[in-house]
């Protein structure tokens, strides 16, 4: 029942995405332009700064998710099936983990055209531990978008919603950037010091566990009134 | 007389008192001399900005579990005062690390986690101004979050090196220094509770006005 209504979720999402790429060519777009304003502003004598590319691919990652968010569940309020999917007879957490799998697919999409578009105005060896740097933005993007989630659901019934998602989102998931910079930035180094890769993974996976464990234990009482 | 008077009268003789009576015969510091007086204001604000953002946090999660109001206005109250006296602190403190470490910032575990718990102050007081209703739940979760938050915080941050001094220095003060020390800890406490218990009865009043306002219209 549960993995029933979460895959109905997803699929009902992904569905209407894969028909009309909006959020999709929007955030990957607003994510490559944000790239550009980076590289204006930092690359200096055609050299990007010592570990820049680490930051300027997560602070990509942040301002497009929190695009993807809005977005998300602004189509929800747009269309007013909000309430149709809360009255629907599936259990509240089973509609928040679609949703997140749905945001997580997008953002996954949109950090597939990221990595290497930085990769090469950066000169970052980003492809040279790809299943580590894959791990890292997977457990990074899931920490982000779990917060990120059920905020942007709360906030739909909120007045000026497109400023207040933003200034909620970032204060809280300031670990995960600092933990996804820092992983990503060791494993960019000539000799990569697994051991500080893996202290910064065992951050960011526990950091998921507890946010997403209390993400699923509040969506319900938050999106009741 | 309002009811409040004699107390915040109290508090306030006593906030007057502690410069020109306490602090000024407190000893100078051998090293850092005058400016470590600043520490008598901005230890006792850095604590009243933890005191605060834990009751905000203990009442936003019982308003989450049990709903009722009076937790909501609690954690309302508390998160105003975390706002005030975590910017006494963050104030108080460059000003002080200006003269002692010769920067006025550093991203030092205690500094970042303070400075993001202030921003989720601010997150939550912008929550409540500009959300309109519903935002009081929603203001409840975000400091959930925030108070879950504060561990990540700290381990992430204390990967980098850390040059506040801990709190254990405290105990091992000189009495000539831990007098006046306590003695701006406890106004401070006074006034936090005073604030404190104002705003909640503001909160009150305008709850009963409104349910005044609702009766006359039925």
């Amino acid at each position: 029942m549960f993995l029933r209504s979460v895959w109905l979720v997803l699929r009902k999402d992904l569905t209407v995405e894969v028909r009309s790429m909006e959020i999709a060519l929007t955030t990957v777009f607003f994510a490559v332009s944000a790239v550009m304003v980076f590289a204006f502003a930092l690359v200096r004598e055609g050299q990007a700064p010592e570990d820049g590319a680490a930051g300027i691919l997560w602070i990509a990652i942040a301002f497009a998710g929190t695009l993807a968010l809005g977005r998300t569940f602004e189509r929800e309020r747009q269309s007013e099936t909000l309430r149709a999917l809360l009255l629907a007879p599936a259990p509240r957490p089973a509609i928040y983990v679609g949703k997140l799998l749905g945001i997580l697919a997008l953002l996954s999409a949109a950090e597939a055209m990221l990595v290497p578009l930085v990769a090469f105005l950066f000169q970052a060896p980003f492809l040279a531990h790809p299943v580590w740097l894959a791990a890292i933005l997977v457990s990074g993007t899931a920490g982000f978008a779990a917060v990120g989630t059920l905020f942007a659901a709360m906030l739909v019934r909120v007045r000026s919603r497109d400023v207040l998602l933003p200034v909620l989102l970032y204060p809280i998931t300031v670990p995960v950037i600092i933990a996804g910079v820092r992983a990503t930035a060791a494993l960019l180094q000539p000799e990569v010091d697994f051991a500080i890769v893996r202290f910064w993974m065992a951050l960011l996976i526990a950091f998921d566990v507890v946010f997403v464990t209390l993400a699923l234990w509040t969506f319900e009482p938050l999106m009741t009134d | 007389m309002p009811k409040w008077f004699t107390p915040a009268a109290v508090v306030c003789a006593l906030m007057f008192a502690a410069s020109p009576l306490v602090i000024a015969n407190a000893p100078y510091e051998s090293t850092m001399g005058l400016v470590q007086k600043i520490f008598y204001y901005h230890m006792p604000s850095a604590w009243m900005f933890l005191v605060a953002a834990i009751v905000c946090g203990v009442s936003s999660v019982r308003y989450l579990v049990s709903g009722s109001p009076r937790q909501d206005r609690l954690a309302w109250a508390a998160a105003e005062l975390t706002f005030l006296f975590g910017a006494l602190a963050l104030v108080t403190g460059p000003l002080w690390a200006r003269k002692a470490w010769g920067v006025w910032w550093q991203w030092d575990v205690r500094l970042t986690a303070s400075l993001m718990g202030w921003m989720v102050s601010c997150a939550y007081l912008l929550l409540r101004k500009y959300g309109g209703p519903g935002s009081d739940k929603l203001a409840a979760g975000l400091a959930l979050f925030g108070m879950a938050n504060v561990p990540f915080i700290y381990i992430s941050v204390n990967y980098w090196r850390t040059i506040h001094p801990a709190t254990s220095v405290v105990p091992t003060l000189p009495v000539s220094m831990g007098g006046p020390l306590w003695f701006c800890v406890t106004t401070f406490l006074l006034l936090f509770v005073l604030l404190l218990k104002m705003r909640v009865r503001l909160e009150e009043q305008r709850a009963r006005l409104d349910s005044l306002y609702l009766s006359l219209d039925e």
